[in-house]
């Protein structure tokens, strides 16, 4: 990026401003649809500002790990598909993608937001796998709280096949039903640009930006997963704000995906 | 084979399995300079973690088209050793592990003085030989040494431990079953020089209250950890000058 | 003169980050300066001079300098100049030109045949910026390929020791042990002497600087050193 739209991107942020005339705290515009891909049990396709993420839930039937049988499996992945930016290429999965899924993964997962203990259907030999794909289609910045909400309305709009167990076999049902979900995780992400945090980071600020930090809350607002990134640094007080400011914020946007 | 576990992992006198107090550092032993091929390296256990970090460079990027022709390139490759937990882990490297690099690189390159050798690398290796708990945290404090035993210049030393929530206390250093069975780990890496924190994250739950004790508690045990380091790097030539200056 | 305020004692060990002084001091050798406050870069003995404060590194790696006189290994035989490995962090470059004193012809030079890999080479340092590799030149009598000898391999900011103050330590280290004694700023030296012994002593007693480098008395001990192990050398009848 242009040196100068750099230095014009750290002096407004000093003074309280964005380039695109948002506040500090505020949100790009969000775009949320649900159903989007319709081989998948779920989907979900979020556009927040420029940046869009779609993200499919599919559903399968496994083996528990040995040493929670009697629990379904949760797996995040994600790509960062090479049509999304010039700066993705086709390959196996690097750092940025793996970060990205680990830390969607830890919002859905430590929240406990998916009733794992119902999804078993024959303790240590059958339960279900809940796989999410996160799928970037467009990078502009953010993609961690793209990916995340996506995640989470994916994983509301998700269904489930009704199943008896007969004689040892597993027989389909007609009908559905929907994923058990307890918990609503919603994670916000700031920049920090001349030691001052903002939310929400586009593709420019990201670039200027010295660290980020991501912080996921809950439905009844505690914290259950938290990732620094980037080659800075904060001071505790800025972490502190930025938890009370998450917590804030996520109440807004979970409005967007939770009705009711 | 999975570990058993126990029944409880804090007794009723806020006394830990290892008999530690929820504000206790497991026990730590550092050394620099303990392989010989390398520009610079340390060894750290602390508890049962055991692991060797050693830096190569500064010296030529390859391939060419990596280098960055305005500051050093620093890579980091954290690693566990097949045999270092209780089930075999493959070589191959995990998810978890390509998440550790790079959150290790990230908490270390704000210590660094990158802008002083453009176009060379910074090879970061580290090994963990037996995991207990916490690895990060000791690996980012031994690789912190391993850098200033290259004599790479650094703006100071990084320390870095983990604090959380178990059984309903806030704890300090978590070890693998404390990890396993807690509400809430939270990995911190401390840099005194900036009063800052360059690597932070979080898994559990936690009021936002607790999670200001224990990002406190963490940054508290960094601080301790950060003396020990820094004795270790003046024991070698301490121990010489005592030695011949009688 | 009234000395400014500081946190360490002269010569004391410091490591990365410690606070060394404040304000007034200006931020010498392996120092750097933020918000008015001195802090140590590498581990090393702080010393206060004057309103300078520096350290002396115990552990850094050779940055090359314009006028330096380095020992190096050539790694590979490029078109028209060889790469040495003169252990910085970037490889340096002698131009074949530079060792013909003439312009390179490539169908009759053969470079192998001056300088192949795995020779030293003593040369000086005549050109570096941090955009381009050092260049080298061996057109100084004294420079070229090392023919015979011993390298050992210390510290570059131990070198100063080896030399001594006016060249007090490796003058008593040449008559003691009878040997050529070259000393490359990038911390690579050169012993050559007429015996295997000699040289042998001369190769410890370097690695003995370079271990206590950071003690005092040193010239002292290694003086005594060398005299006794002589001494032993010379009563089982060998020459030094």
């Amino acid at each position: 990026m242009v040196r100068v739209k750099q230095k014009q991107i750290a002096e407004l942020v000093s003074l309280g401003k964005r380039l695109d005339g948002r506040g500090l705290t505020d949100y790009r515009e969000i775009q949320l649809e649900v159903g989007v891909a319709g081989r998948a049990e779920g989907s979900a396709r979020v556009r927040l500002g420029k940046t869009e993420v779609m993200v499919g839930t599919k559903i399968e039937l496994g083996e528990p790990f040995p040493d929670v049988p009697d629990k379904g499996v949760l797996t995040v992945n994600a790509e960062l598909v090479p049509l999304a930016s010039p700066t993705f290429e086709p390959g196996p999965p690097k750092e940025d993608s793996i970060e990205l899924a680990r830390v969607v993964d830890r919002g859905v997962r430590e929240s406990k937001m998916i009733a794992l203990e119902e999804l078993c259907v024959e303790p240590g030999k059958k339960v279900f796998i809940v796989f999410v794909d996160v799928y970037v289609l467009n990078h502009d910045g953010n993609l961690i709280d793209a990916s995340a909400l996506a995640a989470l309305a994916a994983l509301l709009n998700t269904k489930m096949f009704k199943y008896e167990v007969k004689e040892g076999e597993i027989k389909v049902k007609p009908g559905y039903t929907p994923l058990p979900v307890k918990n609503y995780p919603i994670a916000v992400t700031f920049a920090k640009i001349n030691d001052k945090l903002i939310v929400d980071p586009w593709l420019e600020e990201e670039q200027v930006m010295d660290a980020r930090i991501t912080i996921t809350t809950d439905k009844d607002g505690k914290i259950c997963a938290v990732q620094k990134g980037g080659y800075g640094h904060f001071t505790t007080q800025q972490i502190l704000e930025a938890a009370k400011i998450a917590k804030e914020k996520a109440e807004e946007l979970r409005k967007l995906v939770v009705k009711g | 084979m999975s570990q058993k576990k126990p029944e409880k992992s804090i007794d009723e006198n806020d006394v830990r399995l290892d008999g530690r107090g929820l504000n206790d550092l497991r026990p730590i032993k550092i050394e620099v300079g303990v392989l010989g091929n390398a520009d610079g390296s340390a060894y750290i256990e602390q508890g049962k973690n055991k692991i060797l970090a050693a830096v190569y460079g500064p010296k030529e990027a390859h391939p060419k088209h990596l280098a960055i022709p305005d500051r050093a390139l620093l890579r980091c490759r954290y690693h566990m050793a097949p045999f270092s937990v209780e089930e075999r882990k493959s070589p191959a490297p995990s998810r978890r592990e390509v998440e550790l690099s790079k959150v290790i690189r990230e908490a270390l390159e704000p210590a660094v003085f990158v802008e002083y050798y453009p176009r060379t690398s910074i090879d970061l290796f580290i090994e963990v030989l037996q995991a207990d708990g916490g690895t990060r945290g000791a690996a980012i404090t031994a690789a912190s040494l391993a850098l200033a035993d290259a004599g790479i210049p650094m703006r100071g030393l990084v320390a870095a431990c983990a604090a959380g929530k178990v059984e309903g206390r806030l704890v300090l250093d978590l070890n693998d079953i404390e990890d396993k069975g807690g509400e809430a780990d939270v990995p911190l890496a401390w840099m005194p020089n900036l009063n800052a924190i360059t690597l932070l994250q979080m898994d559990g739950s936690l009021t936002i209250d607790e999670f200001e004790q224990v990002v406190n508690m963490a940054v508290e045990g960094c601080k301790k950890i950060h003396g020990l380091q820094k004795e270790t790097l003046k024991a070698k030539y301490v121990a010489v000058k005592e030695e011949v200056e009688e | 003169m009234m000395n400014l305020p500081t946190f360490y004692e002269r010569r004391e060990i410091v490591t990365p980050g410690d606070l060394l002084a404040e304000d007034d001091y200006v931020a010498g050798d392996n120092t750097y300066k933020e918000d008015g406050k001195i802090y140590a870069m590498r581990v090393g003995l702080v010393e206060y001079d004057d309103r300078k404060v520096f350290v002396v590194a115990l552990k850094a790696f050779y940055v090359p300098s314009v006028g330096d006189i380095v020992i190096g290994k050539v790694v590979e035989v490029g078109l028209g100049a060889w790469i040495i490995d003169i252990r910085a962090p970037y490889p340096a470059l002698l131009r074949a030109s530079d060792a013909l004193n003439r312009p390179f012809k490539p169908q009759r030079d053969d470079m192998p045949s001056i300088l192949d890999v795995g020779d030293l080479v003593m040369a000086k340092i005549v050109a570096y910026d941090r955009t381009r590799a050092p260049l080298l030149s061996i057109r100084e009598p004294d420079l070229g390929k090392v023919e015979r000898g011993q390298i050992v391999e210390i510290t570059p900011t131990k070198i100063p020791r080896v030399i001594g103050r006016k060249g007090s330590m490796v003058t008593m280290l040449k008559q003691e042990t009878n040997c050529q004694i070259t000393v490359g700023q990038n911390g690579v030296i050169l012993v050559s002497g007429r015996s295997p012994k000699g040289e042998q002593l001369a190769v410890m007693a370097i690695r003995k600087i370079d271990e206590e480098a950071h003690t005092s008395g040193l010239t002292d001990r290694v003086t005594q050193m060398v005299r006794s192990e002589k001494r032993g050398v010379e009563h089982a009848s060998e020459e030094i």
